[in-house]
């Protein structure tokens, strides 16, 4: 008897929790769903927003858990700021059902889908999941490409001045500034990698395409047979062939990867695994998104260096 | 682009040539396919220079990026996602009877193959104030019939204010953790003991509405009450025809006279993160409604849910992770004075049925896509004027282990120890595949 008796206490108890309300807050709110787009969000929003991030930047982005305190973040947000191309799909949908926030809905000025206005890479023709879990919109992982940054930013920039017109100055000579910082240091980080024009890299996932592509690199295999597929021992065996036959040493992973799997693949093939991420914050020193991207780049050209 | 143009050339003149095979005209064939190939090589010239120029284009740095117009923001999906589930179960029990072991729905049903779920979903937004769901489920029964029944269609508001939402329609009923939760979503391949006694084969659903609010706490909290008939078989403990295994009696004729008659169903949840890595979420539900054991019958049950989570600051595909479930339940079942179902001349008094259950759980995700669990279940059903199966004391023991290879397909494999007071002691040994196909499918916490 006593245990039928005990729920409805606990349930009296939880009924009775604290609550407190919310201070009003003066600044924009904006969430975004992973640490790149917030540092992108702080360049343009400067003063006038105040930014919050559901995925860690130590967190892989495909996988994050949708947990209730994200729906209390999104319920209060200004503005929500997603990858998009299905980057969120796993976990967002369900937590902005929850959250209730028609200032976050399709359309609305508030909802800032980054991937609109990139042009995607690895747009498949047919969509088929024996390819693995790939992307209807194309391979999601754009921004470290500086050029789509920079598209990202003016896509904020636009929004940040309709839901908040009275800064709309302030967020145009922010998108200024960063584009004149980017633009800047574009230069230098092409010039960085220009030795190293066509030369070979493996990563681990299938997310570096867009910073081969931009600065010249050649991604000649990656760790996961497809995307979102566990490396088995068999492909791992021809990834060490492939880099072997084509001179290529260098293996790019981020620090959710199993960096285990990468050692094991050097080892056998003569070559070096370099820890970068494409999130500001996961690695020391790369809180912002220049930061972020000197970090890279510098990684990349010094493994070069060492391993021509 | 080369590769492609070159394959494309390649086609068309085996397509040529094979046509011209079969006409028999070896010099005119190759004047023509010399022909068709100068065509080719001028359009794919043209595009290469299209192409170069749009590449170099492509290369100035964006310091003049307009912003973008809105496009699509998807493309795999016209107004609704569709997605498919297939859930089949191969094993044996020490019981031939496996049926009445596995009580669940969407539990295995016979030694050898069962196929338990198969579902179609669809969501999408209706327009701009709904969103809408269906669940379609079949299955094939132990005797290799197709049952079809419609498990959930509902919508559900997007923009109520004061953070209140409504939904409306048939859904699976929010008590508790699990009920809510379609069996690809479950850690075990069966039903828990203590859903099973409360709530029946299928769990709580039904035909209703609920209205929802997120209260406006730093703390996630939510309040919720939900409205359902009182009646049919998913409305178990209360007004269903089956409700003679709850107390032993001839089910009554009940009709809906108040509003009271009604099945009310109050929750409260609410989570905190412990850290950056653990997240708690606890949960107290109710169900008070008539049931159908006498005129003026009714039921309450309760439950308790506690579920915690601790996953690694970093690693790939969301692991290692581990993470603890238990709910508790308890009902209390006012039977009225009653014709027995076994003997029509024996009358049953009017008393109160008391029963509880609670099962507890424990999984661990080792590694990616490699999950090991453990679950623990006990159910208990007071004393009573009568004897019934489902209301035996009994004891389950399930360790599992699921491996994942991909998002879309799942392994397991379990071991079930069951104790049932007065029909000893049952192993069972299920091996479970399941596949999805269609839109990804979205994980709650």
């Amino acid at each position: 008897m006593n245990l039928i008796l005990l729920p409805r206490l606990a349930a009296l108890a939880l009924f009775a929790l604290p609550t407190t309300a919310l201070p009003t807050a003066k600044k924009l709110n904006v969430v975004t769903t992973t640490p790149d787009l917030a540092a992108l969000a702080r360049e343009i929003g400067g003063d006038a927003v105040e930014v919050k991030t559901l995925a860690k930047p130590s967190e892989d982005p495909h996988f994050v858990d949708a947990k209730p305190s994200h729906i209390v973040t999104l319920n209060r947000a200004d503005v929500l700021i997603e990858g998009g191309a299905e980057l969120e799909v796993g976990w967002l949908p369900p937590l902005l059902e929850s959250a209730r926030n028609d200032r976050l809905a399709a359309g609305s000025p508030g909802l800032i889908i980054a991937s609109q206005g990139i042009k995607m890479l690895e747009v498949p023709v047919t969509l088929d999941r024996s390819r693995g879990d790939v992307h209807a919109q194309g391979n999601p992982h754009f921004i470290i490409d500086p050029v789509s940054a920079k598209i990202v930013a003016n896509h904020i920039a636009t929004h940040l001045a309709q839901v908040d017109p009275s800064n709309a100055a302030l967020f145009k000579a922010n998108l200024a500034k960063f584009n004149a910082t980017v633009d800047t240091k574009f230069a230098e980080w092409q010039k960085t990698l220009a030795p190293y024009r066509g030369a070979k890299i493996v990563t681990y996932h299938n997310d570096f395409v867009y910073f081969a592509d931009r600065f010249k690199l050649t991604v000649v295999e990656t760790l996961e047979p497809k995307p979102g597929i566990a490396p088995s021992p068999a492909h791992l065996a021809k990834v060490i062939a492939t880099m072997k036959a084509q001179n290529a040493h260098i293996i790019l992973v981020q620090p959710y990867q199993n960096r285990k799997t990468a050692e094991t693949v050097a080892r056998q093939s003569d070559g070096i695994v370099i820890d970068v991420s494409q999130q500001p914050g996961a690695i020391k020193n790369t809180d912002t998104y220049v930061a972020l991207m000197d970090n890279l780049v510098r990684s990349v050209a010094s493994a070069f260096q060492n391993k021509p | 682009m080369i590769n492609l143009r070159l394959v494309v050339v390649a086609m068309l003149l085996v397509a040529f040539s094979g046509a011209n095979r079969v006409l028999g005209a070896q010099q005119r064939a190759d004047t023509t396919a010399q022909r068709h190939q100068r065509v080719l090589d001028s359009l794919a010239a043209a595009l290469a220079s299209v192409q170069a120029r749009l590449d170099s284009l492509e290369r100035v740095p964006a310091a003049t990026a307009e912003a973008p117009t809105a496009g699509p923001a998807r493309s795999s999906g016209a107004y609704m996602n569709i997605g498919f589930d297939g859930l089949a179960d191969f094993g044996w029990s020490t019981t031939p009877d496996v049926a009445s072991l596995q009580r669940g729905d969407h539990d295995p049903k016979v030694r050898g193959f069962t196929v338990p779920n198969v579902e179609l979903t669809f969501d999408g937004a209706v327009d701009p104030y709904f969103k809408g769901f269906s669940a379609i489920v079949t299955k094939l029964t132990a005797d290799g019939e197709t049952t079809v029944e419609l498990e959930e269609a509902w919508a559900q508001t997007t923009s109520l204010p004061y953070n209140l939402q409504a939904k409306a329609g048939q859904f699976l009923t929010e008590f508790g953790r699990q009920n809510a939760q379609h069996p690809h979503a479950w850690a075990f391949v069966d039903q828990p003991l203590g859903l099973n006694r409360m709530f029946g084969p299928d769990g709580l659903r039904g035909q209703g509405a609920k209205l929802s609010w997120l209260l406006p706490t730093d703390t996630y909290a939510e309040a919720m009450v939900t409205v359902i008939n009182s009646t049919g078989g998913t409305a178990w403990s209360f007004r269903s025809n089956e409700s003679g295994e709850i107390h032993g009696g001839v089910p009554i004729e009940r009709s809906v006279e108040t509003l009271g008659d009604l099945l009310i169903v109050p929750r409260l949840t609410t989570s905190v993160d412990l850290t950056e890595t653990q997240t708690i979420v606890l949960g107290a539900s109710a169900a008070f409604g008539p049931n159908n054991s006498g005129p003026r019958a009714r039921t309450q049950v309760y439950g308790l849910v506690a579920y915690y989570k601790w996953k690694a600051e970093s690693g790939a595909a969301g692991f290692p992770f581990a993470s603890w479930q238990t709910e508790v339940m308890s009902r209390r079942y006012d039977a009225g004075a009653r014709v027995a179902l076994e003997n029509a001349a024996t009358k049953l008094p009017a008393e109160t049925l008391s029963d509880w259950a609670a099962y507890s759980q424990v999984l661990w995700g080792i590694r990616p896509r490699i999950v090991a669990g453990l679950r623990g279940e006990i159910a208990r059903g007071g004393t009573a004027a009568f004897r019934s199966d489902l209301r035996v004391n009994q004891e389950r023991v399930s360790p599992n282990v699921s491996w994942y290879p991909s998002e879309f397909s799942k392994l397991r494999l379990q071991y079930n120890v069951d104790r049932r007071e007065g029909l000893g002691t049952d192993h069972s040994l299920w091996l479970q595949f399941e596949f999805m196909l269609g839109a990804h499918a979205a994980h709650k916490f």
